[in-house]
């Protein structure tokens, strides 16, 4: 099956844009009513990536709530409800141009929403900004402190020396605040939120976090070799720093061999046999897809976000392909969520379906339940001349 | 290292003495970097005394030039895993080889009365070097490829005129004068008419950082630096902080040139803002560009070469030229035409050899796949496409 295409939007189009205007304002209004109120009671324990613990449904994986991306005028993504269960395979469909990349990269922390907020194993994750004022003070707080004393100091006891130190102390720190605030490091984030300030998980900390992902248009490091591509794909479960590098460690040393044997084993798990010396972009194609998938699998996942895996691949690779997916599920226990346009694949995999149009979800269910909405016929095939 | 031991059973036992230099290089590469430099450490001043070598200086002054010729050898090492192996275009790099040097003249000079001892300050000016090369990165990389390249540009111009400027604390055009000389524990203080001690110590920082840079380019530090080279969104998207490791890039890239910065103004024992003009940031980037991007001893051998025919050759062949009476090439003066040789070089090296002189194994066999596929992209996706909206 080929990418089903929109009818060219006539006068019956008009009317359900506008509606859905309005519905996203009063979602955006309600986010952002509820955001605050909940952050506030979140803020005790923050975890690892400084994030907010939240409650979610049992056996729910990821949860996302009243998500729109607007890009300037262009509403991509209109307060979209969306659940994964643990442990399903759950597919995202729409036309061209429907937001489901958009909806992807909110989740995979590349964009920040504009209203609403995903939350991952517990954790809120992605949310719009709150209380962002709140953070230069913070940089400059140290500083500042740092400068009255040092004008105090020198005042009563008319000694150089302290007050000198403590100037550049507060400088130090001043700098310190600056970076980090680049660099967002653990104990930053931290700060941030015992303050109240919320800012969303960037891509590498959703990679920390357990969700994995594949790109539409396969973005490999195409001149680094496919073991190494997978052993990038390793970066946030390896410890291994400048320093142990530098100078050699055992613990680099031992690292080292065990990345690399796990890095064959995701090889060979996704089909790939003894190409680990090839340079990414001289693989076929179909290997290209599999690779990113290794790649994806090697920063050890619960959920893999896979955006068209079977896009340009012909039937038998498509079948192929279907077959490591459901073995992922079986084998890893992996959730996936998936972007697809082939519907034999979407019907065929998918315990779940969502259906989005112009930013909405019309529809959601077992794939039969969608196949039958009238509402997603409409949206693919337009609808019947009156 | 271990780089090799998943591979190396792979391609079965290696047949032939070079094959086995090679796997032995491969396996043990520290050793490898020590021994070699010690055998070029200790051919380069023989070498010299043959040949046509005489005819251009003495021994000593030869081997004082392969000193300077080290610190542009550091600066090259330095700026090849920023724009090498990060993929980051800086071409204000200069500026970090002035921050180590003024780190120097302020640490060991009667200008400020301050007598730190060499090899702490060797320490201390990487040390501040980084700390200035991560205070310019932190705002600005964001930004990407040539916005980048302008900002650090930027960066070079200001920070000599900075020093210029300041006269108060820098004295000025004049720089600062009478800096102290070397003086190492077992061995003293170095001299002027010796420059032995400082040819030693030069190849030992060079021995050094080739093992540090190598160690990095095979660890996971270096991995994630190439990978933001090839693809920063699939980067991140493989839980690369991409902000913190193109920092270290460039934190890392600044110290070897505060290094340099540190060892030529205890050389020279004079630091002015003249040094460090945007011709040094040009220079070190030709020199990283024809050793060949990416591959730490093609990029050393390329500056040296380069620094070679630049501070000697092209200054005495004049003489040389003279010395035979040729008649209108002893007309020319070479030294003249220093940087339209250089334009040239580039400009032959980019059409016969665009990969440099020494290409890293990884860039020759990107080079010539493409030349086998016939320039197809057979990634059919460029990676500075955009995600496009679903």
């Amino acid at each position: 099956m080929t990418e089903p295409n929109r009818p060219a939007s006539g006068p019956t189009d008009a009317p359900p844009d506008l509606q859905a205007g309005e519905l996203d304002e009063a979602a955006i209004e309600a986010a952002l009513a509820e955001a605050p109120a909940e952050l506030e009671d979140a803020t005790e324990t923050p975890a690892d990536l400084g994030t907010l613990e939240v409650e979610m449904e049992r056996g729910v994986l990821l949860s996302a709530r009243g998500v729109t991306k607007r890009f300037g005028g262009l509403l991509a993504v209109a307060s979209v409800d969306f659940d994964i269960p643990e442990g399903s395979i759950v597919s995202l469909i729409g036309p061209n141009g429907a937001g489901k990349t958009t909806f992807f990269n909110v989740v995979a922390g590349i964009y920040d929403p504009t209203a609403g907020h995903v939350d991952f194993r517990g954790r809120r994750m992605i949310a719009r900004p709150v209380k962002a004022w709140l953070e230069p003070i913070l940089w400059f707080a140290p500083a500042l402190v740092g400068a009255i004393l040092t004008a105090v100091v020198y005042g009563a006891t008319q000694s150089q020396p302290i007050g000198v130190a403590l100037g550049l102390i507060s400088l130090a720190l001043l700098i310190i605040m600056l970076i980090s605030a680049v660099a967002r490091p653990d104990w930053y984030q931290r700060i941030l939120v015992r303050a109240g300030v919320f800012r969303s998980a960037r891509p590498n900390d959703m990679v920390k976090a357990g969700i994995g992902r594949t790109f539409q248009n396969i973005r490999l490091f195409a001149n680094m070799t496919a073991e190494e591509n997978v052993l990038v794909g390793m970066h946030s479960r390896l410890a291994v720093g400048v320093a142990d590098a530098m100078f050699s460690t055992p613990k680099d040393r031992k690292e080292e061999v065990t990345a690399r044997v796990r890095a064959n084993e995701l090889l060979e798990l996704v089909g790939l046999h003894g190409v680990g010396d090839e340079l990414a972009k001289n693989l076929p194609y179909g290997d290209q897809r599999r690779l990113e998938i290794a790649r994806a699998l090697a920063s050890e996942p619960a959920l893999l976000l896979l955006d068209e895996p079977t896009a340009g691949m012909n039937p038998r690779e498509t079948t192929d392909m279907m077959t490591l997916i459901n073995r992922l599920r079986q084998d890893l226990g992996l959730t996936v969520l998936l972007i697809e346009h082939d519907m034999k694949v979407v019907m065929g995999i998918s315990d779940r379906i969502t259906v989005l149009d112009h930013g909405e979800r019309i529809s959601e269910g077992t794939p039969d339940e969608v196949r039958r909405d009238p509402k997603v016929i409409e949206a693919y095939l337009g609808t019947p001349a009156a | 290292m271990t780089t090799t031991t998943a591979a190396a059973p792979a391609r079965g036992e290696p047949r032939g003495i070079r094959a086995r230099i090679e796997n032995f290089g491969h396996e043990h590469r520290s050793i490898t970097i020590i021994v070699g430099m010690v055998i070029v450490a200790l051919i380069l001043p023989e070498i010299v005394k043959y040949g046509p070598f005489p005819d251009f200086q003495g021994q000593a002054a030869w081997i004082n030039g392969f000193s300077n010729a080290g610190v542009f050898v550091l600066l090259a090492l330095g700026l090849n895993v920023v724009v090498g192996l990060a993929g980051l275009l800086d071409l204000g790099y200069a500026a970090f080889f002035a921050i180590g040097a003024y780190t120097y003249a302020y640490g060991a000079s009667p200008f400020s009365g301050n007598d730190g001892p060499f090899l702490l300050m060797l320490l201390v000016g990487a040390v501040v070097a980084a700390t200035f090369g991560v205070l310019l990165g932190a705002p600005t990389l964001r930004l990407r490829g040539d916005y980048l390249a302008i900002v650090t540009l930027g960066f070079g111009e200001i920070v000599p005129i900075i020093f210029l400027n300041s006269e108060a604390y820098t004295n000025g055009t004049n720089g600062i004068s009478g800096i102290y000389k070397p003086d190492v524990p077992f061995y003293g203080e170095f001299t002027l008419l010796n420059p032995w001690p400082f040819y030693i110590l030069m190849a030992v920082l060079i021995t050094l950082t080739l093992i540090f840079v190598y160690r990095l380019e095979d660890s996971r530090v270096g991995r994630a630096w190439m990978a933001i080279r090839e693809d920063e969104l699939a980067a991140a998207a493989n839980g690369i902080n991409t902000v913190t490791t193109k920092l270290l890039a460039f934190g890392l890239g600044a110290s070897t040139a505060g290094l340099a910065g540190v060892f030529n103004a205890a050389k020279l024992t004079i630091v002015s803002p003249d040094q460090f003009l945007f011709a040094v940031s040009f220079t070190v980037l030709a020199m990283v560009v024809l050793g060949g991007m990416g591959n730490a001893w093609g990029v050393a051998i390329g500056a040296f070469v380069i620094y070679t025919i630049q501070a000697v050759l092209l200054k005495q062949l004049n003489t040389f030229f003279d010395k035979f009476h040729v008649p209108v090439i002893s007309d020319i003066d070479f030294v003249q035409y220093q940087f339209l040789l250089y334009g040239l070089a580039l400009v032959l090296m980019m059409l016969i050899r665009p990969e440099g002189l020494f290409p890293s194994r990884r860039r020759r066999r990107e080079l010539h796949a493409a030349e086998e596929l016939s320039g197809e992209d057979s990634l059919g996706a460029s990676p500075e496409r955009a995600e496009e909206a679903g």
